[in-house]
């Protein structure tokens, strides 16, 4: 019974401290989809191609005082890869780029957040994307913050960074302008 | 009229399966090539533009094919044909008839999964007519691919009874096809 009491206790305690201590914690509104995942590459390095991946989720902590305590997570159903072509859609989602049924999910998990003031900041982290993982760093700028005209809080952000294909073990030749992805995040938070 | 031109198949049906014959090999070839091209090969466009059309081509000959099958019954069995033959026949002809099918609904269904018409050879397009279901692109794909790696099995079989009768029973089987 005391053990029991000083459990409940101290997870009541935990609770207490991490919503007291670790800044506000915001889920990405995936439900009323305010949020996008975004990618493009150069086709060609006449024009972009664009894409996105429609099914993802995730979550960040916000601390407004002190930047540096925020974090983030994302979670991206590769399947959900969208670019408008069917066929090229079947393609990319196959073992010549995101082998999909191998790799279903793409992750990003922040390490360390870095202000650099006026609500933008660099956010380092591990990104794992066709079974490797390697730290990336993304450009965050915050949109906007207010409450919602349906009692909640919400918080918004954007972000992009650029990856090499090569670092994430896809060697499909897309020719020499197109080895590089463009990811461009559009997320907004709601306040938990 | 004598007796031989008789049990052959009709001139039509003769036509209209070494028709299909040509265009299943090379459709399954160009499919398979297709999909080994390098993304900066001047086929990589081209090839699936015509594996595309002359596949709704082969749909138009099925078609045909399929109505005529039903409206003039095919030439009787040589009598020399065992029955275990003739059920093996019956059943790899009816694989092949619908491993086609397959073939063609899925590819179909791949082309148009994004809701866009197919351009048969930049001349017309054929309609988006269904939506079948999520994520089309991939389990059609999947049912096609299989499909034809299947149907080739089946192409096998037939060639082989084909070649069977014609150089170890030194029957007519084969002849009444060409």
């Amino acid at each position: 019974m005391k053990i029991k009491l000083r459990t409940a206790l101290a997870a009541i305690a935990l609770t207490l401290s991490s919503s007291l201590w670790a800044g506000e914690q915001y889920k990405i509104d995936t439900k009323g989809m305010h949020a996008a995942i975004e990618f493009k590459i150069k086709h060609l390095g006449i024009s972009w191609l664009k894409g996105n991946f429609n099914d993802f989720s995730g979550e960040f902590n916000f601390d407004e005082k002190n930047p540096a305590a925020s974090n983030v997570s994302v979670s991206i159903n590769t399947a959900s890869l969208d670019s408008n072509h069917g066929e090229r859609d079947k393609h990319l989602r196959g073992d010549d780029f995101l082998d999909v049924k191998t790799f279903p999910k793409a992750i990003f998990k922040s390490t360390k957040v870095v202000s650099t003031g006026n609500g933008e900041a660099k956010i380092h982290g591990d990104l794992t994307l066709h079974g490797v993982t390697r730290n990336i760093v993304i450009d965050a700028k915050q949109i906007g913050a207010g409450n919602d005209p349906w009692g909640g809080f919400r918080r918004g952000f954007e972000g992009s960074t650029t990856i090499s294909l090569h670092d994430f073990n896809i060697n499909f030749n897309l020719g020499p302008a197109s080895k590089e992805v463009i990811l461009n995040l559009y997320v907004e938070g709601i306040r938990k | 009229m004598n007796i031989e031109t008789i049990s052959k198949w009709s001139l039509s049906s003769r036509v209209l399966h070494w028709l299909s014959a040509f265009f299943i090999f090379g459709l399954f070839i160009l499919g398979v090539w297709m999909r080994t091209l390098d993304y900066y090969n001047p086929w990589y466009q081209q090839a699936p533009d015509l594996h595309k059309s002359f596949g709704i081509l082969l749909i138009s000959i099925m078609i045909v094919r399929l109505v005529l099958r039903f409206f003039t019954p095919p030439p009787p069995h040589l009598d020399t044909h065992k029955p275990w033959e003739i059920n093996i026949a019956k059943v790899v002809h009816w694989a092949l008839y619908l491993g086609v099918i397959l073939i063609l609904i899925t590819g179909y269904l791949i082309a148009t999964s994004e809701n866009r018409p197919i351009e048969v050879f930049e001349t017309f397009n054929i309609p988006v007519l269904i939506q079948a279901f999520d994520e089309q692109e991939d389990i059609a794909g999947f049912i096609h691919e299989w499909a034809a790696y299947t149907l080739m099995a089946f192409v096998g079989l037939h060639m082989a009874g084909a070649l069977k009768h014609h150089f170890i029973d030194k029957d007519k089987t084969l002849k009444r096809m060409l």
